[in-house]
This record gives structure tokens, sequence and C-alpha cells, in this order.
């Protein structure tokens, strides 16, 4: 009787780059730890459909299997054994893979059939499942880690040393959301310590609203391109670059804005790669908004249980996640939203309480709830909120000023921080990622509290490059929830 | 013809997410976009050829036919019989696949169709990121919770 054998895994890798190995049907001494020496007999080529391929394992097993079929097209091949000390009868085994298009991966699929000597079913599909199969899946991931696929081809370190054609969002005039248009352009091989990424996705923030309005001239001169994170693959990476290999799936945040495009080149202290449970959009949503919580809460406000925490635009990207993370941490939040629904979404990430105000006012009912006021006052609201946050404010509390959705605020003096012997901040979160170190450890941080929920994560409103004014229009008139990306 | 293909991996067994999706009228259960579902002539929502008729968030009404489902290798097809979509001989497949390396399945959502030319484009991003990712966002986060 004839019995079947599946295996199937996730390779955290695009699926042109595991087929291009995973194609040639003699490469497999190459990744495979149990094969140990393979040759196409006759002098075939490997990709000739019926050449024969004759190979030892590691304990001595003699094979030769013949390719059946290859389809470039659906990453599929077939192939069957032929004649082998082992005794497989029969046997007919298909590998396919297929693209994992919400996270650039690889979903790998390895069925066979085979027929055994009596008694012997359970051993021999154990040795095809697990010493065949599940090794092979370890052995090719330890194989693209290593970046052996890129060396043994004879890769240079730049296979594609040449412009590359591009799609970016140009702003000529500060202004409205309207004034940003698409722009073909190309992007130079990376220079010097950058890597040119294949953006997947942008992450929004609300702080690409005040370059666009020119808020910050000195940042985005003219014509420029806003945007400051993004999530894709390594093109490829210039001259001194360590520890990034193209195809590697990574994310970046830098304090140069340019990130509306489908192509970038930046500097490598800027880019972290990331791990397999973290997928490019849920990057591209998360990184600075989550870089962002971890300094408010670990810097900033040494999170402590107990700690009353006011936090405006609560059901916003920084919001939901500051959100979460901190009543996971043990602080007590009460967030402020503009309507009943983004209220619900606020409570179901970690708000004990919210407050839906549309006219920035919230001291009351804060101090209904709190009689002290709150210890840490997380601020995008600006200079319209101004009386109202420092009168919700505790003794000794801590106002950290993040944005200015209403307008800059004006100057704080001294006189009213002492008043109640209060601290003032105004941080740039750049400022807290500013080596490469600093920004793998937050990075490290914020993925492992995703892994294990202390944040949840918000929901993620995704527009295409193209329709970056609709986001930020919808973004600006505080239609959205979450965060927003923009998928390439 | 149009073809649109979105896949994903959800951190649950094929059986459990299969559980959660299999059923052809249970729509609003776990895709967000969907707000009612039934099944049109009292059919049971497992015959193959019976309608659902239901409503999107925004008001739409869509009628689509079950053409094929299986609880063997966790297939559904279906074909729209009528929406405001303006798409033609639209036909669709979610699959979902074990992956025996750890607790998680692959999901598969994949569309063929016609429609008016110029509209490829914005159909695609329409039916792909806006219903098929958005579907699976949904069970992530479902598969997540829990």
């Amino acid at each position: 009787m004839l019995q079947k054998v599946i295996r199937s895994a996730v390779i955290d890798a695009p699926v042109e780059r595991v087929w291009a190995v995973l194609c040639d049907f003699n490469s497999h001494d190459d990744w495979h730890s149990v094969v140990q020496k393979s040759r196409i007999e006759a002098g075939r080529d490997s990709a000739e459909v019926g050449c024969v391929r004759a190979f030892t394992l590691q304990d001595g097993s003699f094979i030769r299997e013949q390719l059946l079929a290859l389809d470039d097209s659906n990453y599929r091949f077939t192939y069957c054994i032929v004649e082998a000390t082992v005794p497989l009868e029969r046997y007919v085994s298909t590998v396919t893979l297929k693209p994992v298009t919400d996270g650039n991966r690889t979903f790998w699929h390895w069925e066979s059939n085979f027929g055994t000597p009596p008694g012997r079913e359970r051993e021999l599909a154990n040795l095809v499942a697990t010493g065949v199969y599940e090794a092979g899946f370890a052995s090719l991931r330890r194989h693209l880690e290593q970046g052996a696929d890129r060396r043994i081809k004879g890769h240079s370190p730049m296979p594609m040393a040449l412009p590359l054609p591009s799609q970016r969002i140009e702003i000529e005039a500060y202004g409205g959301h309207d004034v940003m248009r698409v722009r073909s352009a190309e992007v130079p091989a990376p220079g010097p310590g950058q890597v040119r990424i294949r953006q997947r996705f942008i992450g929004v923030n609300y702080f690409d609203i005040y370059l666009r309005r020119g808020s910050i001239p000195d940042l985005l001169p003219l014509p420029g391109t806003p945007g400051m994170e993004a999530a894709g693959s390594v093109i490829d990476i210039g001259e001194g670059v360590s520890g990034l290999m193209p195809s590697d799936r990574v994310a970046y945040m830098g304090p140069l804005p340019g990130a509306y495009a489908s192509t970038r080149c930046v500097p490598q202290d800027w880019v972290i790669r990331l791990p397999a449970h973290i997928e490019d959009q849920v990057a591209a949503a998360l990184l600075l908004k989550g870089i962002t919580a971890d300094y408010l809460l670990h810097d900033l406000a040494h999170i402590r249980p107990g700690q009353r925490w006011l936090v405006h635009a609560a059901a916003g990207g920084v919001g939901l996640i500051l959100g979460s993370w901190a009543s996971r941490l043990g602080a007590r939040v009460i967030g402020t939203v503009s309507s009943p629904e983004k209220a619900r979404l606020a409570r179901d990430h970690g708000c004990d309480h919210v407050i839906v105000t549309g006219e920035y006012r919230f001291a009351d009912e804060a101090k209904s709830v709190w009689s002290g006021g709150a210890d840490v006052i997380v601020d995008g609201l600006g200079d319209a909120a101004f009386e109202e946050n420092f009168a919700a404010l505790a003794p000794c509390g801590h106002w950290i000023s993040l944005g200015q959705a209403s307008g800059a605020p004006r100057a704080v003096s001294s006189e009213l921080l002492v008043s109640k012997s209060a601290s003032f901040s105004r941080p740039v979160a750049f400022a807290y990622v500013a080596t490469r170190q600093k920004l793998a450890e937050r990075a490290d941080r914020l993925w492992a509290a995703v892994a294990d929920g202390s944040v949840k994560l918000p929901p993620i409103e995704p527009h295409s490059l193209a329709a970056a004014s609709r986001a930020h229009e919808r973004l600006e008139s505080r239609q959205t929830t979450g965060a927003l990306v923009l998928t390439v | 013809m149009i073809r649109v293909y979105v896949s994903s991996v959800i951190a649950a067994s094929a059986d459990s997410v299969w559980a959660r999706i299999r059923d052809f009228n249970g729509l609003p259960q776990w895709h967000p976009l969907i707000a009612d579902s039934r099944i049109e002539n009292q059919q049971p929502a497992d015959r193959v050829g019976c309608v659902r008729a239901f409503h999107t968030r925004d008001g739409g009404r869509i009628r689509e036919k079950l053409l094929a489902l299986s609880d063997y290798d966790f297939t559904c097809t279906y074909e729209i019989l009528e929406s405001p979509m303006g798409v033609a001989n639209y036909v669709a497949t979610l699959k979902l696949t074990p992956v025996t390396d750890g607790d998680a399945c692959f999901a598969e959502w994949s569309a063929e169709f016609d429609c008016e030319e110029g509209r490829e484009r914005e159909l695609s991003d329409l039916i792909g990121q806006g219903v098929f990712q958005s579907g699976f966002e949904a069970l992530k986060r479902y598969f997540a919770r829990r």
C-alpha cells in the first residue's frame, strides 16, 4: 500500500530567493545537510526534465532520482526514485513553493507517495518526513541565513549596481494634502554604508503632515519627499555594510524624510532586520510609533505600577500601542478620543477610562477619576489644549509634548512649571535611536512586546502610495483609528 | 482575465481556522466588512449550489453561489452572481493548507474576473487588499487573541 508524507514550513525569505536555490535539481548537496555529493548523470543540465541526479547521503545510502516535471512559473518540481539502497518503492515527490504575499515570505510544501516493505512503513515514513524533509527545512534556513546562496553562485556584494526606477511622492509647494504628486525617479546604487531597499509598506505619521504643511522647512526643502519609515527587502548593499544581505527583510526609521517611495537608499544605521513573526506591514505600521511608546515608557516616564497616564489621541497609532503596553506594565490609563467608536477601541487596547471630547475639554473629567490628576500626560494636541493639559497634571507630574495637531504649543514658562513642581519634555524619537545598537535594542523590545501580547496590534489602514494624499486627508480629519500605511 | 492572489500565514491549525470560515453563511461572524448574510431558498449553507445574499458595511448588496466546498482539502470556491463592483465572470477560491512545522496554516485567497478596461488596478486593490487581506488580518487578530 502506498503511503503519503506531507511536510510544510514557512521560510523567512522571498519566494524568488528560495526558488533560486531549489530549482536547481543538483543543488541539494550545497544546502541539504544529509546529502553528501550529487551529480547529474550523462552530462545533462540540471534543468532538463528527465535528467537523473545520483547522490550519496551521510549514512552511506546511494540514491538516483529523476526529474519528472519542473515548473518555474508555479515554483514546483516533481521527481521520482529510480534506484536506491533505501527500500522506498514507487517514490514520487513534489516540492511546491508559494509566496506569502502579506509578509514577503515563502510557504514550502513537500509531499510524496511511496511504498515500503511490510512492517517498515512507520520507520521509512519517519525517515522521509524527519530525516529528509524537516532536516531540509532547517538546512535551507541555515543556508540562507549564512548567505551561502549568494556566495556559491559567485554573486558580487552588489549584483545590481545600476540605478533603478522608482515611484515617489513629491511636494513642490507646501500646503494641503493635495500638494502631493507621484513622480518617477531613479534611485542610484547604494553608496558606502548605504542599503538600497525595495519598499513594500511605508509608515504614515502625523509628523509627515507637519512636513507637508511646511512647519519644518529646513527638514523638507522643496521639492521634497516626506516619510520617515518603511519596511521591505534589501536589493543591494554599499561598500562597508555588514550584517545585511540582499533579500533580507528589513525596516528602517531615520531622521531625514524621503520614505514615500517604492525604492530608497538609506544609511545602514537606520536599518534593522525583521524577525520572522513581524510582517512587513506590521513593521511599517509599528516601528516609529512603537519606539516612541518605548522611550516614553522606559526613558522619559520611568513607568511603574499605579502610575496615572493621560494619553491624547488614544485611538491613534501611538495611542493604542501606548495604552496596551502601559496598562500591561501596571499603569492606569485615561485616553481622550473624538468619537464613541474610537472610545471602544481605546478601551479594548488598555484604557481604563476614555473621555470623548471634540473640543479639548478633559481636565475636569480626568480629575473626577483621579482626584490628583495625571502623573504623565502624552500630548499630541498642542496649543488648543494648553490650559486643559496643565490643569489635568498632578503635582510633580510630567507633561510630554509629542505633537501639535492644533497648532504649535506656546512656550512653557518656568513659573508655570514651578507652581506644580512639574517637568515638561519635548522629545524627538530619532534622538532615542541615535546609534545602531540603541535602535536594535528598542526594536527588539518592541517585537518582544508584540510577541507576548503586551503590545496589542492596532488596526492598520492601508492606502496605495499613489493615494498618499487620501491617507493624509483621513489622518488630518481624525477619521482614522490605529496606524496608516502606504503600500507599494 | 484579471487574477488576484493574496496569501498569509495564520497562527492556528488549519482545522480551527477552517471551523471559523467554513460556513458559507458565516462571513459576518469573521469578516469585518460584512454586515449580514443569509442563504436563499432555505438551503443549507454547505449545499453546493446554494446562494448567499449579504450586505457589506457600506451598504453594497452581493449574491454569491457556492461552486465547491471541500472539508478534505479546506477549500471553498464561489462565484459572484450580483454585486455593485462591476466585475464579470468572477470566481474566487479560499484555501487553507496546514503548516506542519509549527501550529499554523497557510491561507490563500484568489480570484479571477473580467472588468471594464482601466479599472483593473482599482478592482485588484479593492478585492486583494480591501476584501481578502482585510479578512486575513481579522483572522490573524482573532487567532492571536486566543
